[in-house]
């Protein structure tokens, strides 16, 4: 796809196709437009800081193409004000992301948004966390800063500025409506309050423990980021994954969405109004996780995969638990579907509430569930299937009207469809062993995995460093490309439907804070 | 004696009006399969509350402080007026049905004026959307009461209540459409299931609750006591106006008396089971139904006073 650029063209280990293509700022910029009007989309963009190494800062995006990942390096020198094209003409999603990697390494895009991001007056202004000479244990005092909001003016508006914090027990966020009357005419989102350094302190850390931190980067993703965590290291020391570990991974992967569905369809009940959703679907989820709890050892599933395999093997009743639960679930599930059906308050709430067009979310690169939910089918379990998934053919299941009620579907769809797998993974269990030991890592070897989640595809990008250390690591949150997604699908509904459009979408604050 | 009488009756409304939203939430919890809070739930966040410091905010007026106090006053003497377990009331016949609306109109007011007295949006964003539904509301609500004056002949609520209580014979077809049209007020008029959620953490779609967000300690106990005795006002209206037989009238004794308390509470158990049923059953509706939603209780009320007037059934002609 990107032929004409293939001069600087390397291979780069990870789970799924991936090359490397370093390129100077007007090809940074070429690749991009290509890559947009081919149908590929931006999956991450990030820096970093080799001044210590040749003097340079470096930039990556990471593009999904049909034919795998393309990770594009543009190299900068270590001078006092680097910058680099912005990507944001052909992704807006990476604006956001270019705003943090200047409040976090000090590298500028030319882009007219110069506001900070994850700052939030935490640090000075001219102190940047992810260069090498930042001393990471260095106190300072934070400082509140005022953050330009962009006003609406006209009869009758008004701002209503909600959070970060909550009347509930949520995470933070910042939420500015400018309304008349109940009409949401604005809507502009500030997040970063969950900032905790997780990219510095994974630099202290060594390779074989980062798995645990990359699970606790969104607590409701900790499958899928520590195996993209263990994919990423795994591929870095060509290491070999046992069979039956790779179908445990993916078993636990289905819970783990079908937990997070569940718990979502629940909620949204309860946004409407409609309690008996929630104790319902609340159930259904607690069981889940008590079946977690006795299968996997965890319910959350933390640290139950780890680099080389999976921490234990399933406890010897397993099978007979898993298929057991399947049913109740699967029961549970159909009946509740056909109740929020047929319930004409709860589907007035539900249908063209919170409406993102398939064009706008094709434009604003909407991905993962809130895409399928807009009529983009992309998954990457089924347009790019790595290890255990190439031989499980899932189906995607989208909806087309990009409402409340077809994220809900969606939801409803993915929980049959992970149930089907779950059966097919927990009858065709291979034998064997479920953990190999991994070799140690060479320094200077970039790796990414790439799994997708239950909200999207989660991205680790691993730099290994000297004697077994990690030099870099990103992650990436699908939240960064459908956080922008809310501020659009909220414009002409009221107020009130806003915490059932945001629950419909559910986005991590955590996960894109970092 | 009747002052006694009078005297026991807003006590009991007091008091017992925590015990209805308790019991309530309890129905609620059953049928939503979910393990349900202690009957005495509500007697205890009230003495939790009552033992807390206040927290107010540094622009409160006077008005803020005053409001909670001037919202449980205007409740006990509407629980003065309303006929629940007696009809000797001697306050009642200071105010007839209309008054009594005006009453609950002036705590709306004050609540509605502390709520933006602070400043914060919530409170004026709570505030605006009472008085939408208040301001739906009322028209409905009378025209409950203007079909009862039809049958009964009377807007004194003790009266109305002898004179239907002695008639027990007489079931109007226009009783069941102000009775349905009753039910709609009273969940718009109490922040319930469907026009707003007593239970939702969510604050942009809250009504009730986002008025008294800013109030803490004793100011938030009484807002809360006022607004129980508010429901329980309601549904002994409701009762009164629909299922008074067994209440005791005037001139009765004390063995009268013990049996219409007992009739009250089995009474006032089944309307708190009906309504946790409604609210169970129900989705909240989208704030711009709310208006559909009264104006559906206007007509049918409206329906009532016509199905009323072509059928010409009136007992006292």
């Amino acid at each position: 796809m990107i032929r004409e650029f293939q001069h600087g063209t390397k291979a780069l280990p990870s789970n799924l196709p991936c090359r490397l293509i370093k390129v100077g700022a007007v090809e940074w910029r070429q690749i991009a437009q290509r890559v947009r009007t081919d149908g590929g989309r931006l999956l991450t963009l990030w820096g970093a800081d080799d001044r210590d190494r040749d003097g340079r800062y470096r930039v990556y995006a990471a593009y999904l193409n049909a034919n795998g990942v393309d990770v594009i390096e543009h190299e900068m020198d270590g001078g006092a004000r680097p910058v680099y094209p912005s990507l944001c003409e052909f992704f807006p999603s990476s604006l956001r992301m270019e705003r943090t990697v200047f409040d976090l390494l000090g590298i500028r895009s030319m882009e007219p948004d110069q506001r900070g991001w994850l700052r939030h007056g935490g640090w000075s202004e001219s102190a940047f966390p992810l260069r090498r000479d930042f001393e990471s244990n260095s106190q300072s005092a934070a400082v509140s800063e005022p953050y330009p909001f962009v006003q609406v003016e006209g009869d009758g508006v008004h701002e209503i500025p909600v959070g970060p914090v909550h009347a509930g027990t949520i995470e933070p966020g910042h939420f500015r409506f400018s309304v008349v009357g109940e009409k949401v005419l604005r809507l502009e989102e500030r997040l970063g309050y969950t900032h905790k350094g997780v990219e510095k302190r994974f630099e202290q850390l060594p390779l074989e423990e980062g798995h645990r931190l990359a699970a606790r980067i969104s607590g409701d993703s900790a499958v899928a980021y520590s195996w993209a965590y263990c994919a990423a290291l795994e591929s870095i020391t060509s290491a070999d994954c046992p069979p039956r570990a790779l179908q445990l991974r993916a078993l636990a992967l289905e819970h783990e969405r079908m937990a997070n569905h569940l718990g979502d369809l629940g909620a949204l009940g309860n946004d409407a109004g409609f309690a008996f959703g929630l104790t319902h679907f609340s159930r259904m989820k607690e069981d889940l996780l008590r079946t977690n709890q006795a299968c996997f050892g965890a319910r959350y599933l933390m640290d139950f995969i780890v680099p080389g395999g999976v921490v234990s093997d399933l406890p010897a009743h397993a099978h007979r638990l898993l298929l057991d639960r399947y049913r109740t679930i699967e029961a549970g599930t159909a009946s509740m579907r056909n109740t929020y059906d047929n319930h004409a308050g709860v589907q007035d709430r539900f249908r063209e509430t919170g409406v993102l067009s398939p064009e706008l979310a094709w434009n604003l690169d909407a991905t993962g569930l809130a895409a399928r939910a807009s009529g983009i089918p992309h998954d990457l379990r089924a347009d790019c299937p790595w290890p255990p998934y190439d031989k499980l053919k899932p189906k995607v299941s989208t909806q087309p009207s990009g409402d409340v009620a077809a994220r809900a579907a969606v939801r409803f769809d993915e929980i049959v469809e992970s149930l089907r797998i779950c059966r097919a993974l927990a009858g065709g269990l291979a034998g064997g062993s479920v953990r190999n030991a991994i070799a140690e890592a060479a320094p200077g070897l970039l790796g990414i995995g790439v799994i997708e989640a239950w909200r999207g595809p989660v991205l680790i990008a691993l730099e290994t460093g000297p004697g077994g250390s990690i030099r870099r690591c990103h992650p990436h949150d699908p939240s960064w490309q459908n956080w922008p997604l809310l501020e659009f699908a909220i414009l002409g509904n009221l107020v009130p439907d806003f915490p059932l459009i945001n629950k419909s979408f559910n986005l991590s604050y955590s996960g894109q804070d970092v | 004696m009747a002052f006694v009488w009078q005297f026991a009756e807003v006590i009991l409304a007091i008091a017992l009006a925590p015990l209805f939203v308790g019991w309530i939430a309890q129905c609620r919890a059953w049928m939503q399969s979910r393990s349900a809070p202690p009957l005495t739930q509500q007697y205890r966040m009230l003495r939790k509350l009552f033992s807390k410091d206040v927290a107010l905010a540094q622009n409160a007026s006077p008005l803020f402080r005053a409001a909670p106090y001037v919202l449980f006053a205007t409740m006990v003497l509407a629980a003065a007026i309303i006929p629940s377990v007696v009809t000797d009331l001697p306050f009642a016949r200071a105010a007839d049905a209309i008054a009594l609306i005006g009453l609950f109109a002036t705590a709306r007011v004050f609540q509605s004026l502390a709520a933006m007295d602070i400043g914060t949006s919530f409170g004026s964003l709570g505030a605006r959307r009472e008085m939408m539904v208040g301001f739906l509301a009322e028209p409905a609500i009378l025209m409950v009461f203007f079909n009862a004056f039809l049958l009964f002949g009377t807007t004194d609520l003790t009266s109305l209540v002898d004179n239907h209580a002695s008639h027990p014979s007489v079931i109007d077809p226009s009783v069941i459409f102000a009775a349905i049209a009753f039910v709609m007020v009273l969940l718009a008029e109490n922040a319930r299931i469907p026009i707003d959620n007593p239970a939702t953490h969510l604050e942009l779609t809250m009504i009730h609750e986002a008025m008294v967000l800013e109030y803490s300690a004793r100011h938030l106990a009484l807002v809360e006591w006022a607004s129980s005795l508010k429901l329980f006002n309601y549904a002994c209206i409701g009762i009164a106006l629909f299922l008074p037989w067994g209440i005791a009238m005037h001139g009765e004794h004390m063995g009268a008396v013990l049996l219409a308390l007992a009739a009250l509470i089995v009474k006032l158990a089944l309307c708190g089971a009906g309504l946790a049923m409604i609210e169970t059953l129900s989705a909240k509706l989208r704030i711009f139904r709310a208006p559909e939603f009264l104006a559906m209780a206007f007509l049918v009320a409206v329906l009532g006073l016509l199905v009323h007037l072509l059928l010409g059934a009136n007992p006292n002609a």
